[in-house]
């Protein structure tokens, strides 16, 4: 795994979030550089899927700040954090069950169509040349992931991991920037653990897309990821490259454990 | 230039010359296609010519030279089956290695044949070639057509097939006239293939073909169903497999019609469907698997929709041969089959990807009755041939209308049969192989000094002059009495019912044929769940005496249709017990391609053997097994034994 040597992404500076009385984040401060993956990792209710979501602009953090491409950002939401180039996929999957996996690929080219709906509707012209343009994309997408025989099949009818694998292709159907996975292998038996790692390491490789990843699989984490930070009760408690993490004390006193 | 071809088929003895004859006559025609971003592309015959040229010239630019080697490891692509042709266009041989083989594998066949040159698929073939590189020098250059994952790959060996063929394209220009002198210079007894036995019996051997015996093997072929420039293959089959190469490449080159290559190897049901090829051929296997999946989807159908098939299906297990044939069948029948047309063979056809299907083969192993029946009865021209990778599959082949379950068809044009002392087959064909690439030694044994071909297999001619294939000639027996006894027809009937899942028959030297049967215990579970018979387990399943009748009912069928046959009326299974275990590998009882070790079984099990020949009732066996952890156990059991009554000669199963 070569060093990533690319600028800062993404800068999370001090964020706080809290619900109520629950304290989900407090004064965590991280960095994304340009083209790695990096890794959040920590125990079940560690704040990591709350991190993603002050991330794209789901939640606000009471405290802290976080820029993207350098520019601090005052009101987020998730639409317009997709205008700027972040995609994400979801820890329960987050597809339209009824429709055909090329339907749902579609709608990740969504924000980037011109046509309004009149014209969509008439199917003429400049937006025909649209459409077949997106299509296009999405046929990448297609063969990128190896989805090829399943292109017509509505997702309901899927097996887990496949699902997956579709939600993935939506989310890089809209050509990210950063890309925010929240487990993206669990539930999944090796193999398509194995086939899963492959395409995070193309995606980042093929496209340049910089990647945060959540994941329990430790072996997972070590083997794909550049930098890993790791969080307990919504603090940071270790943040560096998987030979320093798992030599880190407090992150094996927290999480870890001893000897595996 | 739309003059026809003025130097007629003189140009045309080797492939590269049937390329050019192709480009000249019918240029615009669509050669092959293949799916790619989810739409089917095409190139023509004269697009095809101009990438075999820059391919061809581009391979010359790199040093490939006559009488060299040309590994080519891949799914079905376009731009592979052009490299056959860029190869044999310098007088080079292509070699196709199985692309699902492992870098172990793949080393013999490249250091056997001596490969400096690879092109290959993707990345996953280019690091199994990375990786047997330490102990392969000799390879040179990997040429690659997908250069997805490999961009950051420095090997100094590895060059991207577009830069090949930009290659190609600037030689070209700097030698205008290379390519003409080069495939000018092509002969027709020039090696165009090696094909490598998958090598059950030993190390893989390389089958050399010539140009000649090739193309004599596809001209007989599409003379023999009458092939056009527009029927349409769907080429799903591995490239490295003779089947593959005589259709999809051989045949497509002199009928000139169109080749098309899935999308990927999951999407070939839907391509099938898409395509609608007129000329399909699949091992049964194959056929066994689409079946399955249209009946697994029937029993989830509404009860209205599966009255209609299981009425329809009957009708035509009546009466649809027989129309497929052209033989008298009642008015009403006729009538209800064409209803049936309408309603269930049509849809049904069209499911399979078959509707346009004029002449399906299969072949390879034997097929199983009902299986052939109903492919048949839905209006699907099925046949079976018969041929090796040795003779390029032209020795027999059913015609038309004269087609037999278990037999193979006549010899086709200007292939000599004989059938040898022991039972073999040996050919004499057009097609046969030159040779065994460096081994002189295998190609002696097993071509005879009269220029015969020895298969190995034994059969024999029936009465109307079709071959029967029977067994492996060295497994054949006799009887006491002298008659034939092939262990291996009568197993292979045995296990084409689905409550059999192996089957092992005992008789050379003997009085009678005796048999060992292994029952399924999944059919056999479901069997007696239906009848409400209570059981613990296999061992239980298999001592009920409901379950010997079910099994004798089975063998009684295959008895009256040995009874039919006078060569092998003699060898129906008179005694037979079922098993107290399943046999298998991990008890050396079968090989690890679960092929019965007919030997082993008789050794291990002799006491079995004798009180079946001993006329004894019931045996009592203790059988060491191993489990799955490594431990060893004894399993015990009383085997019953039970008589068959012999069936009268002349009468023919349902």
């Amino acid at each position: 795994m070569s060093a990533p040597a690319g600028n800062v992404l993404l800068s999370v500076d001090n964020v706080a979030l809290s619900f109520g009385g629950v304290r989900a984040l407090s004064d965590v401060s991280f960095d994304v550089l340009e083209g790695e993956i990096r890794a959040i990792i920590g125990p079940n209710g560690a704040g990591k899927s709350s991190m993603l979501n002050v991330i794209n602009g789901v939640y606000h953090p009471q405290q802290g700040s976080v820029s993207f491409r350098g520019e601090a950002r005052r009101r987020m939401d998730p639409h317009r954090a997709a205008m700027q180039g972040i995609a994400r996929t979801f820890q329960n999957i987050a597809l339209f069950k009824g429709m055909s996996v090329l339907d749902n690929i579609m709608t990740g080219r969504n924000l980037k169509m011109r046509a309004n709906l009149l014209q969509q509707a008439l199917y003429v012209g400049s937006n025909r040349r649209e459409e077949i343009a997106h299509r296009e994309k999405v046929e990448r997408i297609i063969d990128f992931l190896q989805i090829e025989h399943i292109r017509k099949t509505p997702v309901g009818r899927l097996p887990y991991g496949l699902q997956k694998r579709v939600e993935l292709a939506r989310a890089l159907a809209a050509e990210p920037v950063l890309l925010l996975l929240d487990e993206p292998m669990a539930g999944m038996n090796v193999e398509e653990k194995q086939d899963m790692c492959r395409f995070i390491l193309d995606a980042n490789d093929e496209f340049g897309t910089t990647i945060v990843l959540i994941e329990h699989d430790m072996g997972v984490v070590m083997d794909i990821c550049n930098r890993i930070v790791v969080l307990d009760y919504g603090r940071k408690i270790g943040d560096g490259t998987p030979d320093e993490i798992r030599a880190n004390q407090v992150v094996i006193d927290a999480y870890l454990g001893v000897s595996h | 230039m739309a003059r026809p071809d003025p130097s007629g088929d003189g140009s045309a003895d080797t492939f590269p010359g049937l390329l050019l004859r192709h480009a000249r006559v019918q240029g615009r025609r669509t050669a092959i296609r293949e799916k790619d971003l989810g739409i089917w592309q095409s190139w023509t015959w004269s697009q095809v010519a101009n990438e075999v040229r820059a391919l061809t010239c581009g391979l010359a630019a790199h040093g490939f030279r006559k009488g060299m080697n040309l590994a080519i490891i891949g799914d079905n692509r376009p731009r592979l089956y052009w490299s056959f042709t860029a190869a044999q266009c310098l007088g080079g041989v292509p070699v196709p290695v199985y692309q699902d083989a492992v870098a172990e594998e793949m080393l013999f066949v490249l250091e056997n044949a001596g490969i400096e040159y690879a092109i290959v698929e993707d990345q996953e073939q280019v690091d199994k070639l990375l990786e047997i590189l330490p102990r392969c020098p000799t390879l040179k250059h990997i040429f690659f057509d997908d250069p997805r994952g490999l961009r950051h790959y420095a090997q100094p060996q590895l060059t991207a097939y577009d830069r090949l063929r930009n290659a190609g394209r600037e030689f070209d220009r700097g030698d205008p006239g290379f390519f003409e002198r080069a495939v000018g210079a092509v002969r027709p007894d020039d090696t165009c293939v090696m094909l490598y036995t998958s090598g059950t019996t030993g190390k893989p051997k390389g089958v050399c073909h010539t140009h000649a015996g090739f193309i004599a093997a596809a001209r007989g072929d599409v003379a023999f169903d009458g092939f056009k420039p527009s029927d349409e293959v769907l080429s799903y089959l591995p490239m490295a497999w003779v089947g593959d190469h005589l259709f999809s490449y051989a045949q497509a080159l002199v009928a000139g019609f169109t080749v098309n290559c899935p999308e990927s190897s999951e999407t070939v049901l839907t391509d099938l469907r898409e395509i609608g090829p007129t000329y399909y051929f699949a091992p049964p296997r194959i056929f066994e698997n689409l079946l399955t999946t249209v009946m697994i989807r029937m029993d989830d159908a509404s009860r209205v929709k599966r009255g209609l098939f299981h009425f329809f299906m009957g009708v035509a297990k009546r009466c649809g041969t027989g129309i497929l044939d052209h033989k008298p069948v009642r008015l009403t029948d006729r009538m209800l089959y064409a209803l049936g047309n309408i309603l269930i063979y049509g849809p049904l056809r069209n499911i399979l990807g078959m509707s346009r299907v004029r002449v399906a083969y299969t072949g390879g192993a034997a097929i199983g009755p009902d299986l052939y029946r109903f492919y048949r009865s839905i209006g699907i021209n099925l046949k079976q041939l018969y041929g090796q990778t040795e003779t390029g599959v032209y020795v027999c082949k059913q015609p038309d209308g004269r087609v037999k379950l278990d037999t193979v068809g006549p010899p086709q044009p200007g292939v000599q049969i004989r059938i040898a002392g022991n039972g073999e087959v040996q050919v004499k064909t057009p097609a046969m192989l030159k040779e065994y690439y460096k081994r002189p030694d295998a190609t002696a044994e097993s071509i005879s000094a009269d220029g015969y071909f020895l298969t190995g297999d034994a059969g024999f001619f029936d009465a109307e002059g079709d071959l029967k294939i029977i067994d492996r000639a060295a497994d054949v027996g006799r009887l006491a009495d002298g008659s034939l006894f092939a262990p291996q027809y009568i197993e292979n009937k045995l296990k084409f019912f689905p409550h059999i899942k192996e089957a092992v028959c005992f008789g050379d030297r003997r009085e009678s044929v005796c048999a060992f049967v292994n029952i399924d215990l999944q059919a056999v579970g479901n069997w007696a769940e239906k009848r409400r018979l209570a059981y613990t387990g296999y061992l239980d399943l298999t001592s009920r005496p409901e379950v010997y009748e079910l099994i004798a009912g089975c063998i009684d069928q295959v008895n009256a249709d040995l009874a039919a046959d006078p060569q092998l009326a003699g060898s129906q299974v008179r005694r037979f017990l079922v098993l107290h275990k399943e046999l298998d590998a991990d008890d050396d009882e079968l090989t690890r391609t679960r092929k019965v070790r007919r030997g082993f079984v008789a050794q291990k099990y002799a006491t079995l053997v004798e009180a079946l020949y001993g006329g004894k009732d019931v045996q009592h066996v203790a059988t060491e097994v191993k489990f799955e952890d490594g431990r060893r156990g004894i399993l015990e059991a009383d085997i019953r034994i039970r008589d068959l009554a012999r069936q009268a000669s002349g009468r023919r199963a349902a």
